[in-house]
């Protein structure tokens, strides 16, 4: 290991000891021109974990990020579901990782549009890309640009603020919503649609979703998969948090969960009693309490398993609409986590108004001067360093794909960050030339009519919105549009 | 427990001026300033339980905490360097709190609720005597106790890239 425990003791007390140094009012210290910068593309969780270890690491190191929303946090703020706020908490680190005298945040820059990569490379000593999975996977089947069919990644931005899915307007009308993916962005979903208002309107869901979910008339929520209950890819934690939702029951087909039983001792723990809670909500019969609940509940979760979209059906007299889904009946070839979905060749229809694709995001390539990998969707590269590209390095869901919690992001960035720093301390990164970092970009920046948002203007937005939520008893009111963000920002 | 965590959430509304702390002490000022009323204030340090942490490297770091402390709160208070730990505040949203100890102990920390299993699970290194350290709460009885943090993903895949 390239730090030994013993080194980072020390190392770390004298870092400490220059950082309380180098604190001046509030201000940025400037750090001499020779020190290393590293940039980095993309303020979510890989952004600031990989800054957060560089500039541990080294006390020389300088580091900037560039975003391209005026907002920092990337999926924290427009991924992660807005009653989870616990979830949210290491935003509280990320925060204290941009006022570091050591790093810089600058918003409202899109690299690829309003600067290249290319000049950013030539600005720094090493660039490391984590501008996330911002595309979403297609299904690829007829009917897919029917009205009242949404992506996730869209319907989660819509409720969560993001400003490019202000205008989705969901049409919620219908009775039965079918979402297609297990994961656990197709159960954050589910958990939206079906969650007691009363709940909502206590966590920061935008105003504008909390009143159209609240005039909702979606009563039951079909989670679709292709394959069987012990391949499904959402986690314990949100399949408890569906069984225990109120006013809910759950709908499940006990011909899904056949031999399920007896497969059970073979599974690994977490596997095991993810299996065993699913088994328990479809095959037992529940206790008095929990059988009154379930009878006195008006809303529906069930899951499917062994079903793959085949087309979704248009409305005969709606035209233009979805009216339901045609789903193909597959069976497993093959055990466990591997098995693979193989159509028998039947097919079923579903009766439904709405229907949420959930089968994943995908990264998309930010610059042709960046090696991407169009198959897996991911830049090339191994532990982080980019393939061919001296210099370059990439962290996040870009780097593995768009998988995996924030912890698992927060791993692998820590590993991209202490690749840079092994590439510089064997010299194989030359940190030796000066570079002029953020000094020269700004000055294409300004050249280019772009005015990038400052931490410090990030948290103008932030009190703002806090404000306005405190006005409605949410923790807080998002802004909406780039536009206001830039007001508030003072731009 | 539940005054604790709701006063965390509070805290969490504002941060402390310019509290940078490493990547194992996400916040650990204003947490530690918050735990002391409720508990460590009241105690004298003579009641205080060692609790000897085994770090990623294997090297064996030992600490002293109050009773009713949380071993993320030594943690975070004794300012202790496990990349990563606590991410999601002691909230258990989060699993990198993970930490590993001998059978003897384990049986010893009490029964673990359905909550905390079903964030183990997605620990990395899961094994059968696992906890998470946020609802770990000190008692005299674990004076001398040892909890290892387990390797990351990256120690483990560096160590079969036998680098
Ligand atoms: C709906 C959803 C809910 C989730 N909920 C949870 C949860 O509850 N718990 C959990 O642990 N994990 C959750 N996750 C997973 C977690 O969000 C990811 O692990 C993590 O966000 C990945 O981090 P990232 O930085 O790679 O990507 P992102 O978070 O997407 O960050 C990428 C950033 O790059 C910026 N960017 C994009 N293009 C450019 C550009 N051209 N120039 C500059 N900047 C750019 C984006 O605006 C964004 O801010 C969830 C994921 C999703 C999709
Ligand atoms: N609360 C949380 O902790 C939380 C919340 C949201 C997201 N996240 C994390 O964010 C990551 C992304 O979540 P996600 O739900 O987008 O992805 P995911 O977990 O990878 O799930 C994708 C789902 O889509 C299915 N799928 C993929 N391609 C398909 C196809 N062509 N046809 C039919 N089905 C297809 C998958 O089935 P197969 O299994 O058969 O491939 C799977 O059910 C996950 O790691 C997740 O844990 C965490
Ligand atoms: S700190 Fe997140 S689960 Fe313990």
């Amino acid at each position: 290991m390239l730090f030994s425990g013993l080194k980072w003791w020390t190392s770390r007390s004298l870092w400490i000891h220059r950082l309380h140094y180098g604190i001046n009012g509030g201000g940025k210290a400037r750090y001499s021109s020779c020190s290393p910068k590293v940039c980095i593309v993309g303020g979510g969780p890989a952004g600031f974990y990989t800054a957060q270890h560089l500039i541990k690491a080294r006390p020389d190191v300088a580091v900037d990020v560039y975003e391209r929303l005026p907002v920092p946090f990337g999926l924290v703020r427009f991924g992660v579901a807005p009653d989870h706020p616990e979830v949210k908490n290491v935003i509280n680190t990320f925060t204290q990782t941009a006022r570091h005298e050591r790093c810089s945040f600058y918003g409202n820059v899109n690299v690829g549009k309003d600067v290249s990569v290319e000049e950013l490379r030539e600005a720094y000593h090493a660039v490391v890309l984590s501008y996330g999975a911002e595309g979403n996977r297609r299904m690829g089947v007829p009917g897919e640009d029917l009205s009242g069919v949404y992506s996730a990644k869209d319907f989660v931005g819509w409720y969560n603020g993001l400003p490019s899915c202000r205008e989705l307007g969901p049409d919620l009308s219908c009775e039965t919503a079918v979402i297609l993916g297990q994961g656990n962005v197709a159960l954050d979903v589910a958990r939206v649609l079906l969650s007691p208002i009363d709940f909502l309107k206590k966590t920061d869901i935008t105003q504008p979703a909390l009143e159209a979910l609240e005039a909702s008339r979606v009563r039951r929520v079909l989670i679709v998969g292709r394959r069987g209950p012990t391949q499904i890819a959402g986690t314990i934690k949100e399949i408890r948090e569906m069984v225990n939702l109120p006013n809910t029951r759950p709908d499940m087909l006990a011909a899904d969960f056949e031999g399920v039983k007896e497969s059970l001792q073979d599974l690994p723990r977490p596997r095991k009693r993810l299996t065993e809670l699913m088994l328990k909500a479809a095959l037992e019969t529940p206790g008095e309490k929990e059988q009154e609940r379930r009878e006195k509940a008006t809303k529906v979760w069930g899951l499917r398993f062994y079903r793959s979209p085949v087309e979704i059906l248009a409305d005969p007299e709606r035209s233009g609409r979805t009216a339901g889904i045609r789903l193909a009946v597959n069976k497993l070839e093959g055990s466990g986590e591997g098995a693979r979905a193989v159509l028998t060749g039947e097919v079923e229809d579903v009766t439904c108004g709405l229907v949420i694709s959930s089968i994943g995001y995908k990264s998309l390539p930010i610059d042709a001067s960046v090696p991407f990998d169009s198959r897996r969707a991911i830049v090339p590269n191994h532990m982080g360093r980019i393939q061919e590209a001296p210099g370059l390095y990439c962290s996040g869901w870009l780097k593995t794909g768009p998988t995996g919690v924030i912890a698992t992001t927060l791993n692998n960035s820590f590993d991209t960050a202490r690749s840079v720093m092994e590439d510089m301390e064997s010299g194989t990164l030359n940190t030796t030339g000066v570079k002029l970092g953020s000094q020269s970009i700004n000055a294409l920046l300004e050249n280019r009519g772009v005015k990038p948002v400052t931490f410090s203007e990030w948290e103008k937005i932030d009190s703002e919105e806090v404000r306005r939520g405190e006005a409605i008893g949410k923790p807080r009111e998002k802004l909406l549009t780039v536009e206001e963000m830039l007001q508030v920002a003072g731009k | 427990m539940a005054l604790v965590t709701a006063l965390r959430r509070l805290a969490h509304v504002k941060l402390r001026e310019y509290a940078w702390r490493t990547a194992a002490v996400s916040s650990g000022s204003w947490l530690r300033s918050q735990r002391s009323f409720t508990s460590g204030h009241f105690l004298r340090s003579d009641n205080k339980v060692t609790v000897h942490f085994v770090n990623r490297d294997g090297e064996k770091i030992t600490v002293k905490g109050s009773p009713g402390d949380s071993l993320l709160d030594i943690v975070i208070n004794e300012d202790l360097d496990f990349d990563g730990f606590g991410a999601c505040e002691g909230t258990l949203a989060c699993s990198t709190c993970h930490l590993i100890f001998d059978e003897e102990t384990y049986k010893s920390l009490g029964p673990v609720t359905d909550e905390e299993m079903d964030m183990l699970d997605l620990a990395y290194g899961l094994s059968d005597t696992s906890r998470l350290g946020c609802q770990i709460c000190l008692t005299r009885s674990m004076e001398g106790m040892v909890a290892r943090v387990p390797e990351s993903v990256a120690d483990i895949r560096q160590s079969q890239d036998g680098s």
